[in-house]
């Protein structure tokens, strides 16, 4: 059996949520905009996931727009909201770590006439709220900034840049993918307008996801059609992946607290047993990171040779972010962050779960102990002549 | 147990090399470990053009091969690699009035050096596979023979002969004894999506055979039109820029003087192209450099051998003489065709190969 530590990448769908999926999927197949019976059961799947996930992060059941996705929703919210208050200002605030769906958006909108500034992060990965102040403008109608980074899981001052927006009048998104598999979410604390969700992260169904909509919020919807979702999101509705999705919430938000001791506690070992090899540094924020991330760079190593020659012993892990592999480009919240070229090539990231265990994380330490002095090796050609 | 990395490339016979290496795996061999070579950016716009063994679609082709085999699968990315030690020294060599020889030069530099390397490294493997037309065997002493593919028509040694005594103990040629009719048997058999890929003959990365384009693009070489001339200096014609040409090519010279001509000689330093009569182009006698044996060390100072100066070419009997370590002088029983600079001379001893180097210019 593999030792899977890449829940950032997404994580296994959890029994409980495949048990409450079953009878979308086998039973309740009626179209959710149909009058009848099939139809209205239908229905009452999306109406009730909608109360749960809505009550888990403090809105209101009709400020969940239902995606296919956390980048769908990452899109919806960048293009919905810079498009429809377009006649205020045409200026967006972004943070240069935002997942590829928030940057390829501002870039599309860049290419689109909109003005985007992208803030820089310190060494850690964090934004600097005193940056976000200094960007806004009369003109800026969007600030964008996720909360936990998906590469090297640093927390942003989101409740900081949430004030600031607010106080401004623009609107305030943020990308909760990661965040929501491991900590709670409020929000009006956050005094967030648009929030991302997703939820195959945290043992749901690939391929649905959610957009926070703050009442209120003007949004030009991105896929037309039915009027779906309040007009916001067209398209019949994912039924057994919205069940599936609210499922996965609420069974991780019971056991956030516990399981983020637990997997803080199993992080921080395989963290400090990495840390005690020559040339393996931590990348992120030392202590405001996500409970579960543990990402380095490793020194004289390629992260994709690191991974395969992991793989081959059971030990699923990861460059960076899923997207990234197999690319030559090192990552860009790396980049950001000051690591040269070179190094960031040497990244690699490790992301816990619910079924990981002491033994896995002793497991892959002594694993990599084997092999990273052949992969060292790696570079130059030892045993043979050019 | 150990493990072999198979390079597969997404064409029929790396796939083939792979199936097969992975049913030997399912009965208690070595473990198999599928690798597909990045070799140039991904391309946008235009890409359809570039269909080859480098392009995404043969990464989609191999990854199906590596999932119907039940093997791992990565992909390497070797850009940096490919792009300085194949492409680049394309160019130069080409700039320099040689004949390149990128396929050559991609088994010495990529395959049997970088992906070896790091295969062995990374991957923890033991060997490398992968789907070349050739032999390896090894004789009670321990040396290890490199030997011609038993299909004479799909023999790939001509590319293969720099390879040293430590490649070949970490190299596997799973195809050299299977004739090509039956691999794409195989493939079929085993329902592989690359059973009726049809062959790749051209360059990998010069697609549609126009190198002009990479001169351009690499070194900013536009082509500066320049003499042709015959074999006493008369100018018969203009040419588009000596770079454009190529010892041996008879085809768009556009020079009309009777009888075919062909160039003989590329000369970068006055721009100039020598053209010659049929008879002048083939040559008994020729040197070259950057001497290689596949034992280690020749066979002796003055030997007997056969000759190959093209792939799919004849193979001359010839006298062998070396001059110093590195050098060594070629005396062909019959006059081969177009000896060009650049190319690789592989010397063979019935089915094998004793060595080579590289043709040196007329008169160097």
């Amino acid at each position: 059996m593999a030792i899977y530590l890449d829940h950032a990448a997404t994580s296994p769908l959890r029994p409980e949520v495949l048990e409450a999926m079953l009878p979308y999927l086998t039973e309740h197949t009626g179209n959710p905009s149909s009058l009848h019976a099939a139809g209205r059961r239908a229905r009452q799947g999306i109406d009730e996931a909608r109360e749960t996930l809505a009550a888990l992060i403090g809105a209101a059941p009709r400020e969940i727009v239902f995606t296919a996705g956390g980048t769908e929703a990452d899109n919806l919210a960048l293009k919905g909201v810079a498009w429809a208050a377009s006649p205020r200002g045409k200026h967006v605030v972004i943070s240069a770590v935002e997942h590829k769906a928030v940057l390829n958006a501002a870039a599309i909108l860049e290419r689109s006439g909109f003005e985007v500034t992208t803030l820089p992060v310190d060494r850690y990965g964090r934004v600097d709220p005193a940056d976000v102040a200094e960007a806004l403008t009369d003109r800026t109608t969007l600030v964008s900034v996720m909360a936990a980074n998906n590469e090297v899981g640093t927390l942003q001052p989101i409740e900081e840049i949430g004030a600031l927006v607010r106080a401004h009048h623009a609107r305030f998104h943020v990308d909760a993918v990661q965040w929501a598999a491991h900590l709670p979410i409020d929000v009006d604390a956050w005094q967030a307008d648009l929030v991302s969700l997703s939820a195959h992260k945290l043992g749901g169904p690939k391929g649905v996801g959610a957009l926070f909509v703050r009442r209120g919020t003007q949004l030009l919807p991105q896929v037309q059609g039915g009027s779906q979702e309040r007009q916001r999101r067209a398209g019949t509705e994912n039924v057994p992946g919205i069940v599936g999705m609210a499922a996965a919430f609420a069974s991780v938000h019971a056991e956030l607290d516990q399981e983020g001791d637990r997997q803080r506690g199993l992080a921080e070992q395989l963290r400090d047993g990495l840390l005690a090899h020559e040339g393996i540094t931590l990348t992120g924020d030392p202590k405001r990171r996500l409970p579960n991330n543990v990402s380095v760079v490793v020194e004289g190593v390629e992260g994709g040779d690191l991974v395969a020659a992991l793989d081959l012993e059971g030990i699923e892990v990861s460059t960076g972010s899923a997207c990234t592999s197999g690319s030559t480009e090192p990552s860009h919240v790396l980049l950001a962050m000051g690591i040269d070229p070179h190094t960031a090539h040497g990244s690699l990231r490790m992301t816990l779960g619910r079924e990981t265990t002491a033994a896995d994380v002793a497991r892959t330490l002594d694993v990599l102990t084997d092999v990273l002095p052949r992969l060292r090796g790696a570079g130059m050609p030892a045993a043979v002549e050019a | 147990m150990g493990r072999i990395v198979v390079a597969m490339s997404g064409g029929v016979d790396s796939s083939v090399a792979a199936a097969l290496l992975a049913d030997e795996a399912r009965s208690g061999g070595d473990e198999v470990v599928g690798v597909w070579m990045r070799l140039s950016p991904d391309e946008g716009e235009g890409y359809e053009l570039r269909r080859s063994c480098c392009s995404p679609d043969a990464a989609d082709d191999a990854r199906r091969v590596a999932q119907l085999a039940g093997i791992p699968f990565f992909v390497l990315n070797l850009e940096r690699e490919f792009g300085s030690q194949v492409i680049d020294a394309f160019v130069d060599a080409d700039l320099d009035g040689a004949t390149p020889n990128p396929c050559q030069a991609c088994n010495q530099h990529i395959k049997f050096d970088v992906l070896l390397s790091r295969g062995l490294a990374a991957y923890g493997a033991d060997a490398v596979a992968t789907g070349h037309y050739a032999r390896i065997e090894t004789d009670a002493a321990g040396r290890h023979h490199l030997l011609r593919a038993v299909d004479a028509a799909k023999d790939q040694t001509y590319f293969l002969w720099t390879l040293t005594q430590a490649q070949l103990a970490a190299t596997r040629f799973p195809l050299g004894e299977l004739t090509k009719p039956r691999v794409r048997e195989i493939a079929a058999e085993w329902d592989l999506p690359t059973a009726d890929k049809p062959e790749s003959q051209e360059i990998c990365f010069v697609p549609l055979g126009d190198y002009r384009e990479l001169l351009a693009e690499r070194r900013g070489y536009a082509g500066d039109p320049g003499p042709i001339v015959d074999g006493i200096g008369t100018r018969i014609g203009t040419h588009s820029g000596y770079a454009h040409y190529t010892v041996g090519q008879r085809h768009g010279l556009g020079v009309a003087v009777g009888e075919p001509v062909y160039v003989r000689e590329v000369i970068p330093a006055t721009n100039t192209v020598v053209v010659g009569r049929r008879e002048e182009i083939a040559q008994r006698t020729f040197t070259a450099s950057g001497a290689h044996f596949v034992a280690g060390a020749p066979p002796a100072e003055r030997f007997e051998a056969e000759v190959r100066i093209r792939h799919r070419g004849d193979a001359v009997p010839a006298e062998v003489t070396l001059i110093g370590t590195d050098r060594f002088a070629v005396e062909a029983a019959e006059p081969v065709w177009a000896p060009a600079p650049g190319q690789a001379a592989v010397l063979y001893a019935g089915d094998e190969v004793l060595g080579g180097g590289r043709i040196a210019p007329r008169g160097a």
